[in-house]
């Protein structure tokens, strides 16, 4: 591996607090050195390192999706660790965490080491998120520290809720224990029967089946109730792909009183809306599903204002008959992993005048925090030599995609933000070359 | 038209009736308003095909057009089913109602019964306190009581008929009518007290209890009937002169009693009577001359 110089690029590293023209020496896979322009040339002839020229673009840690399906094991025909990591690379990601709804559902430490396993011939760091429940059923505890042991990063029944009470502070004490966040996907399932869209005057025009606000806003106050009698503990509740205003103003108010509460948000739950269903379009059908304007805005307004840690893609690959199917029938999610950087660009920089350099931490040091990963998300020297290249003002057209699966809303669309390299461990990606896949 | 000429306007064409749920009136309807221009037609049911054994709605739609079906007549418990069939086929699908979505066709044929109705009227007796000129529906109020949430029926003729001027009062328990139905288009209101909703209205369309479609939504039936059916003592009491109209199957006993469904006011077999000629309409429509014409040209170039 030759030593890399990438000269001119607006380096943006939120949590070194840089936001200025800089080179990056990258040498034996880590950050050897960050210096004004120039400065590095002589270090850099010294290395016989390649020179990348950047100027005009930005360069930046490389981004984090704390919230991906990777479908294996035991669903390659939607995507493949191989596959999923070269569309992430495509994305600008270079850290994956792998929700645990496989087939089987990974709740032992010997899928999260097989999902880990040189032979998935990942194109980027894969951490798997571990079950909460033995086969998120609800109901058994898996065992965390041999979970954490194995190389899970926090633990979830991401697809299904934890519902019960009891299980859940169960939960939050097992993970605050052997320093594990727990993510919950809050939707009160009790009341979400039947259900695949937001609930609301479309839903009762298109003659389908709700989503309330309050099936989702009451899950996170119940869990923010059971956090608040757990002071004393390093208890961490994280929450998944959150859609409402309702359960944003909760993580605000327990921020503001000292609560360890997180959460994240995804690109389509800012950028569309239930408007985006039209004619029964299966690629608007997510869970949760596309909300309100009034939500949407107020979802932007928290990703502006901190409230939202990080923006995470809750990439959901389908084949193509499973999204070809009556709306009702067809199963939840999108792909997002290539398209999170254009719609963060476009709807929240570009429309909503949200810093670049804000978008950049929700992307890198922000779920970095989330998931205490210490190695991710910053290019100070000595880290890990993962970062992306993008021009944040050049459009491109989302024509293809290194998804084995293309359900995606986004076909089509023109964005912001091309990617020009993804390098991790000091390697150059390309996510054309899908080695192995 | 004349019936000769009228008989010969779809003459071979094939239309598919494509039935996932049971129907007595729409199917029958359907198939004699096909046959009367002069289609061939094919039912595929459910119960008897190999949608059994878990062929796609897509897979079910493409094997129809690979026979020939120029135009897919579907029902289905799914809502939004028919642009899924439409989009993959790229075949004129006419929708015989899809889940709790629409049923448009129904809504056209209550519309034809409605200006049939009150523009007679107007020459006999004072129902409509506005004129009717059998084209629109300005000052007439239509009140749809019962299961508005899973009636496909009360969401087509609330989109439909204020587009004619009519207002729309839906009626019903909060289970079955939430608030927010008022907001799906303009024109539409809601009042809960049936008798008053009775007062108010130049036509009263009555609707059955889904309880296929009440998904564990407990219904205390007693009192559903204590306040909603719709009985003679009521009518005479607050609508004396008002269309009475029901898009079947009725529960007799339920909803509505038999002295009403059989009375004076009623126009339910009316309303059956309509659906053929709607439907030849639509189907005129659906295939009509730009297909006509396409479909000539494929044959044509069909090698012989």
């Amino acid at each position: 591996m030759s030593a890399i110089l990438i000269r001119g690029g607006r380096l943006i590293d939120p949590a070194a607090g840089i936001d200025a023209t800089r080179d990056l020496l990258l040498e034996q896979g880590l950050v050897a050195a960050v210096g004004a322009p120039g400065a590095l040339d002589a270090a850099a002839r010294e290395r016989h390192a390649t020179a990348l020229d950047a100027t005009g673009r930005v360069v930046a840690p490389g981004f984090i999706d704390i919230h991906v399906h990777l479908r294996e094991p035991g669903q390659a025909y939607k995507e493949t660790i191989a596959s999923g990591t070269r569309a992430a690379a495509a994305g600008g990601f270079t850290t994956v965490c792998a929700m645990p709804n496989t087939t089987p559902v990974n709740d032992s430490p010997e899928i999260t080491r097989w999902m880990q396993a040189p032979e998935r011939n990942a194109a980027i760091r894969v951490l798997p998120i571990a079950a909460a429940t033995r086969g998120s059923m609800g109901e058994q505890l898996t065992d965390y520290a041999a979970l954490k042991a194995a190389g899970a990063v926090a633990i979830s029944d991401d697809g299904k809720p934890i519902l019960g009470d009891a299980i859940m502070r169960d939960a939050l004490a097992l993970g605050a224990r052997v320093g594990l966040p727990v993510i919950q996907h809050a939707e009160n399932t009790d009341c979400t029967h039947g259900a695949s869209m937001n609930l609301g005057a479309l839903s009762f025009r298109l003659g389908l089946r709700g989503m309330s606000v309050e099936a989702e806003s009451s899950i996170v106050e119940r869990d923010i109730a059971l956090l608040a009698t757990m002071r004393d503990t390093p208890a961490h509740l994280h929450v998944a792909h959150l859609s409402t205003a309702a359960a944003l103003d909760a993580v605000r108010r327990a921020k503001a009183e000292g609560l360890r509460v997180t959460c994240e948000v995804a690109p389509h739950h800012f950028a569309l809306t239930e408007q985006a269903i039209g004619d029964y379009d299966t690629h608007a059908k997510m869970n949760p599903p596309l909300r309100s304007e009034q939500d949407r805005l107020a979802l932007i307004a928290g990703l502006a204002d901190g409230t939202v840690d990080a923006i995470a893609t809750d990439h959901a690959p389908h084949a193509p008959h499973e999204k070809e199917q009556e709306f009702e029938r067809t199963p939840n999610g999108i792909t997002g992993l290539e398209t999170a950087l254009g719609l963060s660009l476009q709807t929240l920089h570009h429309e909503h005048n949200i810093p670049l350099a804000r978008i950049v931490e929700l992307l890198t040091s922000g779920p970095a925090r989330v998931l205490h990963l210490a190695q991710c998300g910053s290019l100070i020297k000595g880290r890990p030599a993962d970062l992306v290249i993008f021009s944040p003002d050049e459009t491109w057209t989302y024509a293809t995609s290194h998804s084995l699966s293309k359900n995606s809303p986004f076909l089509g669309w023109d964005l912001p933000g091309r990617v020009y390299a993804t390098i991790f461990g000091g390697w150059v990606l390309d996510p054309a070359k899908s080695a192995g896949a | 038209m004349p019936v000769p000429r009228r008989a010969k306007l779809l003459q071979k064409r094939r239309v598919a009736l494509l039935f996932y749920e049971s129907s007595t009136r729409t199917r029958t309807s359907f198939e004699l308003a096909a046959k009367s221009l002069g289609a061939d037609t094919v039912l595929v049911s459910a119960l008897s095909s190999s949608i059994e054994k878990g062929e796609s709605l897509k897979d079910t739609g493409l094997t129809l057009r690979a026979l020939g079906a120029e135009c897919i007549i579907l029902r289905h418990p799914n809502s939004g089913a028919p642009f899924l069939l439409a989009r993959e086929t790229g075949l004129p699908v006419l929708n015989a109602g899809d889940g709790m979505h629409e049923h448009p066709s129904q809504a056209l044929l209550d519309l034809r019964t409605i200006l049939s109705r009150l523009g007679r009227a107007q020459h006999t007796r004072a129902v409509a306190r506005v004129p009717i000129d059998e084209k629109t529906l300005t000052g007439v109020t239509v009140t749809i009581t019962g299961d508005i949430l899973h009636s496909r029926v009360a969401r087509s003729n609330a989109l439909l008929l204020p587009r004619l001027g009519a207002q729309v009062v839906l009626c019903g328990p909060p289970e079955l009518l939430p608030e927010i139905a008022a907001d799906i288009g303009p024109g539409i209101s809601i009042e809960r007290d049936f008798e008053r909703a009775l007062a108010r209205s130049q036509v009263v369309m009555m609707l059955r209890i889904q309880k296929e479609r009440l998904a564990g939504l407990q219904l205390d039936l007693a009192r559903y009937i204590e306040r909603y059916q719709l009985n003679g003592e009521r009518l005479r009491r607050y609508a004396p002169e008002a269309l009475v109209m029901h898009p079947g199957p009725m529960i007799r006993g339920l909803e509505i009693t038999s002295d009403v469904a059989d009375g004076p006011q009623s126009a339910i077999t009316e309303q059956v009577h309509h659906g053929v000629a709607v439907r030849m309409a639509l189907l005129a429509r659906a295939l009509g001359s730009t297909a006509a014409r396409t479909h000539r040209a494929t044959r044509k170039a069909r090698p012989a």
